[in-house]
């Protein structure tokens, strides 16, 4: 049973950040009818914003202190960041806590991304094909990461965990269990909380404000919405930028899970579109079910039991659902009439 | 002159469709006799394109069946039900866009010879010289002889009709479904169509047409039924239709032109 | 019955005169040695098979690399159970291919438009995913299939055609082996004939008949057409074109890697093809060999060769020219490539081929006004 909840729990922060970054993906293919292999690169983009403030942060200051000696005599270098110059202590909270606070400049980053993305690009092809479609967002999603390579390298840049946060909680304690019968680390339950929030925030946005009606007109019926003489135009500009905010922060608070490198967003992307298309083509509550159940499923398929019943199965086991729910449900679990499917 | 018991092509039998709670079909009773045009006329939204559907495989009707010279069409699959000598003009064109107008007349002629499926890699489209005729002649008939070149998506609305028209006569079928096949025509568009429907009258082909232009319907018509909120509210000769009051009533409203 | 139209024909004369003259023109290049060429060669006939589904009907294929990487292994295997002549490989390769083809084509052509493209995916990456697992006694997992001295090889057993030679055998035909020139040529004459073979479909009825399902699928099934067994017949076509493609290149490198089955390779494939032009006859060929071209030749030029280059210019000019080009070779070709797609899609829709077109036709119309003479470079 434990094993069962822990199981449970494990898969769902992998499939928090599954949903958060298909349900960028599907908002982009449901009202701007386009076809994103960039959005992975967003992801990606948002891990770096990570990175990027890391590294201004701790840039430092580097004085030689002639009274200490290291033991083999030589003076010794002593490190400031210059932010725990400036600041004190409040500096090396900073330090501690840059991840989550890095989400304060991914935001901004994130949205004028997406904004020159769209107004710079893709705003171009919505009347073209899907192939066109394809093509030019993967060029762009390749000049990305290149981009990224050029500054940050081809290594892996892990991301620490703020040092309060690090360890797990004993969440089976808070259920009555007996102590230590049912852990999970902190980041990852704050992973999947964080996730929940924004998973939310989306859709409240959606649903309650005059924006978001249009919006969820719009990818009911994408023709209607322009004949009322609505400006699509902006809007679409928004809706990208908001996906790409949503991709970028999932990719923030994703670092200390895994350490980003310029190809993470490929490796995300593949698996997006499954996630979106297992979810149902137009349905954003699709997306963010299907994320959450791949997530889970693929947890569960890396126990050892399951693995030793069907050798295997823990790396397949997302595309032979996918291909099970897709042959059961011609739309996939929520999906639409009519979008994408010729 | 006694007409001998008339060959029934067509038997739409007790068929009903309901779409939800809506029912767009309720009790058909259709017989179509062979090589006569048979007018299936009533207000919009009474039916008549899904009675269509039904025929042609599109949708399954909720109860009833339709008989095709002996064949049970229902349950089959729309190929199928071309392949058995039924062809039809939607009501919005359906060809194909992005060929040339004259491919998308000879693609029909391939269906009809060489059946639903087969893989001829040896031939070419060019070698085929009589199906390339045949389309040409059909085109010249319907007066896009002119246009056999261009792609058929960048053809007027009146004209894709047509197109679609020809692409079911070439396909020579025993029952040609017509759904509206003048709206949207010129006036003089119409009356070629009239024309060139007029003469593969002479051919013995039986015709089933939806029309709302009264004047394609009598042209044309050898019987008339009249649909009316998904039944069958009348059925027989143009005269009997145009007197019956209850026709007058439920459709025409009273007046006839 | 083997008959082309006249352009076909003058297309068919073309493009056999520029494949076979490969090794003069790609010499100033610096891609004239038969290790590339015959690479450039094997994807063109994988673009050239992807076309014939996705070019002509409209469904896009994101598995291919599956039936890449089926024609390699069963290569392999051939050349390991029954004889290191290439005949038998390459038979095997495309009836396997087509055979799995059959399987997936079948499950994955139950659904259309993005539904199709994922499901094809998913069985390609499950492909992909067992062969490094639960696969490996056929694959042997990440070190890859490998020719070993001892295989049986029974036909050539039977024939009593040992390999004498010290070191591992190698691929033969008729005896004769295929590498360097030879293996280029023997490429060469196999990509003609996939040529060829395209250009026959897409002129039969058959190829009509798949371009009527990508415009209208509802018409063609009410004109009489079965459009599933159609659907399926390109797929394995094009599957087996693929598998064809990856006996090649075991052919010509005698090992299997599931690498090869990647959805990166499948994406490849896809990229070529829309780069040269869906549903043209060279677009697909001429996207491959653009991509094969950066891959393999900006990826090897280094600074020292860039430095090499541009000592005819000052110094600091020198040291800034080099700086700047050195992000977009070696290691940086990725972003070369990237930016000619986002470039390419820009200003030629619709792919080189459509392209070049278009600028024919606009060069022609200026050429015909006296004074809008401008010299137009074709993008390539
Ligand atoms: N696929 C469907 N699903 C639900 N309702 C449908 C469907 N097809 C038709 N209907 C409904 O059935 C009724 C009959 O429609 P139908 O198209 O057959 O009318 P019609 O007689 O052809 O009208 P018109 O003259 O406008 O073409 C209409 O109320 C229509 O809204
Ligand atoms: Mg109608």
């Amino acid at each position: 049973m434990n094993v069962f909840l822990a199981q449970l729990l494990n898969g769902l922060d992998k499939g928090g950040a599954y949903a958060l970054i298909a349900l960028g993906l599907t908002l982009v293919f449901g009202t701007l009818g386009v076809v994103n292999f960039a959005h992975g690169a967003l992801f990606m983009l948002g891990c770096f914003c990570a990175v990027t403030f890391r590294y201004l942060i701790t840039l430092e200051t580097v004085t030689i202190d002639p009274e200490k000696l290291s033991p083999w005599g030589s003076p010794v270098e002593v490190r400031t960041p210059l932010v725990q110059n400036w600041f004190g202590d409040f500096g090396a909270v900073l330090v501690d806590y840059s991840v989550p606070i890095s989400i304060l400049l991914a935001i901004p980053a994130m949205l004028i991304i997406g904004i020159a993305m769209e107004r710079g690009l893709i705003k171009h092809f919505y009347k073209r094909s899907h192939a066109e479609q394809i093509l030019v967002t993967f060029g762009l999603a390749i000049v990305l990461q290149e981009i990224v390579r050029s500054f940050f390298g081809a290594n892996p840049v892990p991301q620490p965990i703020p040092s309060d946060l690090r360890g797990a909680a004993d969440i089976g304690v808070w259920f009555g269990m007996a102590a230590h019968t049912l852990t999970y680390p902190w980041w990852r339950l704050i992973y999947l909380l964080f996730s929940a929030v924004v998973i939310g925030g989306v859709f409240a946005f959606l649903q309650f404000t005059t924006f978001g009606m249009v919006v969820r007109a719009g990818m009911a019926d994408r023709e209607t919405v322009g004949l009322m003489g609505i400006d699509i135009d902006r809007r679409f500009t928004i809706v990208f930028g908001l996906a790409a905010v949503v991709a970028g922060v999932a990719g923030v608070m994703y670092t200390p899970l895994l350490a980003p490198n310029y190809h993470l967003g490929m490796d995300f992307l593949v698996l997006s579109f499954v996630v979106v298309v297992v979810g149902g083509m137009g349905s954003l509550p699709g997306a963010v079910a299907a994320g959450f159940l791949l997530g889970i499923l693929q947890s569960f398929a890396s126990m050892t039991e399951v693995k030793s019943l069907i050798p295997g199965i823990d790396q397949v086991i997302i595309y032979l659902v996918a291909v099970v729910i897709l042959l059961v449900r011609p739309r996939g679990l929520m999906g639409r009439r009519g979008i994408m499917e010729n | 002159m006694i007409e001998a018991t008339p060959n029934i092509i067509l038997h739409a039998a007790d068929v009903h469709k309901n779409f939800g709670g809506l029912r767009a079909l309720s009790d058909i009773d259709l017989q179509i006799e062979e090589g006569k045009t048979h007018a299936i006329i009533g207000p919009n939204g009474a039916g008549k394109s899904t009675l269509l559907n039904v025929i042609i495989g599109r949708i399954p009707p909720s109860s009833g069946a339709v008989v095709f010279d002996g064949t049970v069409l229902t349950g089959k699959a729309p190929h199928e039900i071309n392949q058995l000598g039924i062809s039809r003009v939607f009501q919005t064109p359906e060809i194909f866009p992005d060929l040339p107008v004259l491919h998308n007349v000879m693609a029909p002629a391939f269906a009809r010879r060489d059946g639903a499926f087969r893989v001829n890699l040896l031939r070419s489209i060019d070698s085929e010289r009589q199906i390339r005729q045949e389309a040409e002649d059909i085109l010249d008939d319907i007066g896009l002889h002119g246009r056999r070149g261009d792609h058929a998506g960048s053809l007027s609305r009146g004209d894709k009709r047509r197109l679609e028209l020809a692409m079911c006569l070439i396909q020579r079928p025993r029952l040609l479904l017509l759904d509206e096949p003048t709206a949207g025509m010129s006036r003089h568009d119409t009356n070629t169509t009239i024309e060139l429907l007029r003469k593969i009258k002479s051919s013995g082909m039986t015709k089933v047409i939806i029309e709302h232009d009264m004047h394609v319907v009598f042209s044309l018509a050898d019987r008339i039924s009249v649909l009316a909120q998904g039944r069958i509210i009348a059925s027989g000769l143009p005269q009997e239709i145009k007197e019956d009051p209850r026709v007058q009533q439920a459709y025409l409203g009273g007046s006839v032109q | 019955m083997f008959s082309l139209s006249r352009k076909d024909l003058a297309a068919l004369a073309v493009f056999a005169a520029v494949v076979l003259t490969m090794p003069i023109w790609l010499a100033p290049f610096g891609a004239a040695y038969p290790g590339l060429m015959q690479k450039f060669a094997i994807y063109a006939i994988f673009a050239i098979g992807f076309n014939i589904l996705f070019g002509l009907t409209g469904y896009l294929s994101f598995g291919h690399a599956a039936f890449l990487g089926v024609g390699s292994y069963t290569t392999v295997w051939s050349f390991k159970l029954l004889s290191m002549d290439i005949g038998p490989a390459m038979l095997f390769a495309i009836i396997v291919s087509g055979v799995f083809a059959l399987l997936i084509g079948y499950f994955s052509l139950r659904r259309t438009g993005i539904y199709f493209s994922i499901l094809t995916l998913a069985f390609a990456q499950m492909s992909y995913s067992l062969a490094y697992s639960v696969l490996t006694p056929i694959t042997n997992g990440e070190t890859g299939l490998l020719l070993a001295r001892d295989d049986p090889r029974h036909l050539d057993a039977l024939f009593g055609a040992q390999a004498t030679a010290a070191g591992l055998p190698q691929p033969t035909l008729f005896g004769m082996s295929v590498t360097g020139y030879t293996g280029f040529y023997l490429c060469a004459v196999i990509l003609i004939i996939a040529f060829y073979l395209s250009q026959k479909i897409f002129a039969s009825p058959f190829g009509m008949a798949l371009r009527g399902i990508k415009s209208n699928q509802t018409r063609m099934n009410y004109t009489g057409f079965n459009t599933r067994p159609y659907m399926l017949a390109a797929f394995v076509i094009s599957g087996m074109f693929a598998g064809l493609a990856g006996a090649l290149l075991s052919i010509t490198d005698p090992l299997a890697g599931a690498e090869r089955m990647k959805w990166t390779e499948s994406g490849n494939v896809v990229l070529m093809t829309i780069l040269g032009g869906v549903g043209t006859l060279f677009g697909p060929v001429i996207g491959a060999w653009l991509i094969k071209y950066f891959e393999n030749i900006f990826s090897a030029i280094n600074t020292n060769m860039l430095n090499g280059l541009f000592s005819f210019l000052p110094d600091g000019v020198q040291t800034f020219v080099v700086t700047v080009l050195s992000k977009f070779v070696g290691e940086g070709w990725h972003l070369t490539l990237g930016l000619m797609f986002v470039l390419i899609v820009v200003f030629l829709p619709g792919g080189l081929v459509e392209g070049f077109h278009r600028l024919m036709v606009r060069l022609k119309r200026q050429k015909a006004t006296p004074d809008g003479v401008t010299s137009v470079q074709p993008a390539e």
